[in-house]
């Protein structure tokens, strides 16, 4: 990523437009949790909003678009091991034992 | 003596050490609060019956801080942006209105617990209610830590810049980053606690 | 510094520290670490010590113990008797301590610290400051741990585990429980931070991550696992805090029924969810005690058998191998909670694969013994006392890795003999290992080999004494937690006799300690001092002088090549050293 004032000042119109579309996501999240789509779609679609959100602020405010590799390394064994965790709650309620 | 790279990348790494030291620990935040989101799954798909959290929870309010929220991300980055173009005033400015808004967001969550206690909902009485303070506790601590380092920064940290500008803009990025953070966990937050 | 054989100009550059900042809040990565050293160890001594009140009540189940019993109060051993709480207290506490005050911060804090930033040529760790922060926050927390035995009902007694519901409704001493592991936890993760950043940034010229020692890798992975593990445990630490001090019910399940009473909670809760963010932790966890005792026992073997490693890039990815698997194989401590017959397919099959990095990586220890020109001295026998160990604890480990095998074997003293076969007789005679080795480095002297001796013998061989029975116990169907040893138990009568035998082993075992403690302390004054170098070896700590000043090196080493350079044919020495450069 280029450092010079040029370069920063277009990375700043960037952000701004990131900005108005994380407000914008945040109006849409709040405005579908009151229409009824069914229980499921309405959780779907929340957390699908949400990860658009975390995305777009992990991407441009926090430069992973153009990070360096160590750093996608890092991420990526975390990211396996977060998987692992979200997994865990299948311990208990996959075809448990009932006595 | 002098621990290298604290200014200047690595070569082969392109990395300063508190870059990768920072991802490192927001890793292990994946952790801590994946657990939690993990928990409250567990907890959910266990239970008997799981209010929605809009009948429980004030989701104006909810939605006020999460702008609140995305717009500090937004003002820390634009104090590194002025750094990084050598304002120091103009990235102070920044700093101080980035730790504006997360007061602003301690305190909407301090009348929203208030108002809670005042309908007698404590942690106590539900699970849902348990995960939902346990977990905007939590994150109500990470914003309280991000505020005093923001307040540092804007006060005797300053110092810094006459020295070692460089470093001292680096060091807005790397808490810039844990804000990020932050404000990433409550995006995830407001839906899961208050909408669903 | 006045000891040093080699006398160097460097350490005249920095100005003097005070008392307070040189030994004290010193943010030398060397001082932490022979800090985070002797607290461990005097915390391994005290958990020693809770084990040998243990010991006398399982020999003798209700008879006062003499002389010692007299010191104790009245709420913990009235007339020197021990109270069932009291036992319980001890067991619980001996487990924390010996795990989380004693091997880990031995293993990671201190060698972790002295040594690898030594190994790859740093000047210090990447954040000193941290790096003391954590000490002091490791030490906090051994201070709320040890200020719990002062708290009404005594310290923590839900055992190591502290599984809920029973975690949830006991006395004060868990919540100091529970406080002090969020000062441990946090310690860890800023230790492990600050690991990975040196181990990856601060690697001298030429030091390839295929040039690093396998000590340094060691480290690195166990780094990650504290890393991503220990959070987990964080969180559930948090949600029993909550549990004990806000009437929450994240672990506790609707309708519980406590001494007749119907519990007044919201319930609906789960005490399984403890179990699986315990497990996600601990079992990384006890390859966090594992792992470092294999890079100490590397270096040794190396350096004692005068040849290079056998197969170091199979250990290595081994190595890495085993950091992944060991987060997916937690549930296998849960067989008997009720867990479904595919999540404990999946489980067991994790665990058989887990074992054959193990497998490889104690290969790689035996076979580059072959050949080698072997001496044995007294790092050099420790190091290999720990290979039969370790290789009985991780056999005895299989069975309890087959869900059905697991059955009857769960919660016995079997358990424990596998467990202490890896932790004791396995990691901590590693660590001795690394005591004798590494000591030269610290203070320019040596330790008496004799003495080292009586220490290696007596101990191995009381170690034994003392776990063996436990496996024989375990499997005629001894339960692990039980106050007076089985006695009340008919079928534990063909068993019970061990009970008297391996308690006077402990305290044989204490005895033989004794060698250790006066062989260091007068060591670190009186043992004979020597060059920087003493043991001849190839990796980078020992081209700084012996104590290394501030700053390490007298000038920034290069590293030419790999890490157990050992008899290369046609070199006039058996070693050549890493950073000494080709001759052209
Ligand atoms: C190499 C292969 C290994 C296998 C297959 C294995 C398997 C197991 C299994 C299945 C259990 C649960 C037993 C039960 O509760 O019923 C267990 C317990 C345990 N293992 Fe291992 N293990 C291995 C290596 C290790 C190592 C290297 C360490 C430590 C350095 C270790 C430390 C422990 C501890 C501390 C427990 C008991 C925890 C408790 O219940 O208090 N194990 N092991
Ligand atoms: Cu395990």
């Amino acid at each position: 990523m280029g450092d010079s004032v040029e370069d920063i000042k277009k990375h700043v119109r960037t952000y701004v437009m990131v900005f108005v579309v994380l407000l914008f996501l945040t109006g849409v999240t709040v405005g579908i949790s009151y229409v009824d789509m069914g229980h499921t779609m309405n959780i779907v679609l929340a957390l699908v909003i949400a990860t658009i959100k975390a995305s777009l602020v992990a991407a441009y405010f926090m430069h992973l678009i153009s990070e360096k590799k160590l750093i996608y390394y890092t991420l990526l064994i975390a990211a396996l091991f977060f998987i692992g965790l979200m997994f865990l709650p299948t311990g208990q309620s996959l075809d448990p034992i009932h006595l | 003596m002098l621990i290298p790279y604290t200014v200047k990348p690595r070569p082969d790494t392109g990395l300063i050490n508190s870059k990768l030291g920072i991802w490192l620990f927001l890793a292990s935040e994946v952790m801590l609060f994946g657990a939690l989101f993990s928990s409250y799954i567990l907890l959910r798909v266990n239970s008997v019956d799981w209010p929605v959290g809009s009948t429980i929870l004030s989701v104006p309010i909810a939605a006020f801080n999460t702008v609140v929220l995305i717009s500090s991300s937004i003002t820390v980055i634009m104090a590194w942006a002025s750094l990084k173009m050598g304002n120091l005033s103009k990235g102070r400015m920044y700093i101080l209105i980035t730790f504006l808004l997360g007061l602003t967001f301690m305190c909407v969550k301090a009348y929203e617990y208030n108002t809670k206690f005042h309908h007698g909902l404590f942690p106590s009485e539900s699970t849902f209610m348990a995960i939902y303070f346990t977990l905007t506790g939590l994150h109500g601590l990470h914003v309280l830590g991000g505020m005093i380092v923001f307040a540092y920064f804007w006060g005797p940290g300053a110092k810094m810049w006459k020295t070692e500008p460089e470093h001292f803009t680096n060091r807005i990025e790397i808490v810039g980053l844990y804000w990020h953070f932050v404000d990433l966990v409550w995006i995830f937050l407001f839906p899961v606690l208050y909408l669903l | 510094m006045s000891q040093s054989d080699h006398h160097d100009e460097h350490a005249n550059e920095h100005p003097k520290l005070g008392f307070w900042q040189a030994y004290v809040f010193s943010t030398d990565h060397k001082v932490i670490g022979i800090q985070y050293g002797l607290t461990a160890l005097v915390f391994l001594f005290f958990g020693f010590c809770l084990m040998m009140l243990m010991r006398w009540q399982l020999a003798y189940p209700g008879q006062a113990l003499p002389i010692f019993g007299s010191l104790f109060s009245d709420a913990t051993m009235p007339g020197g008797v021990m109270l069932p709480e009291f036992y319980n207290s001890l067991g619980a506490m001996h487990g924390t301590i010996m795990v989380f005050l004693g091997v880990v911060p031995l293993a990671v804090g201190a060698f972790g610290n002295f040594v690898v930033p030594l190994q790859i040529g740093a000047p210090d760790m990447a954040f000193p400051k941290l790096n003391m922060a954590s000490y002091w926050s490791f030490f906090a927390g051994g201070v709320v741990m040890l200020y719990s035995f002062m708290a009404p009902g005594g310290a923590a007694n839900s055992g190591w585990t502290s599984y809920p519901p029973l975690s949830d409704i006991a006395t004060a001493g868990q919540t100091y429980w529970l406080i002090g592991m969020i000062f441990l936890i946090t310690s860890s993760l800023l230790g492990s931070v600050n690991f990975i950043v040196t181990i990856i940034q601060l690697r001298v010229e030429g030091l390839t991550y295929m040039r690093m020692p396998f000590f340094v890798w060691a480290q690195l992975v166990t780094a990650f696992l504290l890393l991503l593990a220990f959070p987990p445990l964080e969180a559930a630490g948090v949600m029993q805090l909550m549990d004990r001090l806000a009437d929450t019910s994240f672990f506790l399940p609707t309708g519980l029924v406590v001494t007749g009473d119907a519990l007044q909670v919201s319930g609906g809760g789960s005490p399984l969810l403890w179990q699986h963010l315990f497990w996600f932790l601990a079992h990384p966890e006890v390859y966090v005690l594992i792992l470092p005792a294999m890079g100490i026992v590397a270096e040794i073997i190396a350096n004692n058998s005068r040849k290079p490693l056998f197969g170091y890039k199979s250990a290595v990815y081994s190595l890495i191998f085993l950091g992944f698997m060991s987060f997916i194989v937690w549930a296998h401590h849960m067989f008997l909670t009720g867990m479904g017959t595919t999540i404990s397919a999946f489980f067991q099959t994790t665990t058989m694969i887990i074992s054959i990095p193990s497998v490889v990586i104690l290969t790689v220890f035996f076979i580059s013994l072959w050949g080698g020109r072997i001496r044995f001295n007294t790092c050099m026998l420790f190091a290999l006392g720990f290979l039969p160990m370790f290789g009985i604890g991780g056999l005895t480990g299989l069975p309890l890795g087959l869900s059905a095998a697991d059955i009857p074997l769960h919660d016995t003293y079997y358990v424990i003999g596998h467990f202490h076969y890896v932790v004791a007789p396995g990691t901590l005679l590693a660590l001795f290992a690394g005591i004798y080795y590494w000591f030269p480095k610290a203070t320019g002297r040596i330790m008496n080999e004799f003495w080292g001796k009586v220490h290696f013998w007596g101990s191995i061989v009381c170690m034994n004494m003392i776990f063996f029975p436990m496996l024989i116990q375990g499997l005629a169907g001894v339960s692990r937690r039980l106050y007076d040893g089985g006695a009340s138990y008919e079928f534990a009568e063909p068993v019970l006799h061990y009970n008297a035998a391996m308690s006077h082993a402990a305290w044989l075992l204490a005895v033989f300690q004794l060698p250790f403690i006066i062989n260091f302390f007068y060591s670190i004054w009186k043992g004979k001092q020597v060059d920087r170098n003493p043991w001849q070896s190839t990796t980078m700590e020992w081209e700084a002088p012996s104590p290394p000043p501030h700053g390490n090196f007298d000038t920034p080493p290069v590293a030419y090549r790999g890490p157990y350079e050992y008899s290369v044919p046609g070199a006039e020495k058996d070693y050549t050293p890493q950073c000494e450069a080709a001759e052209v």
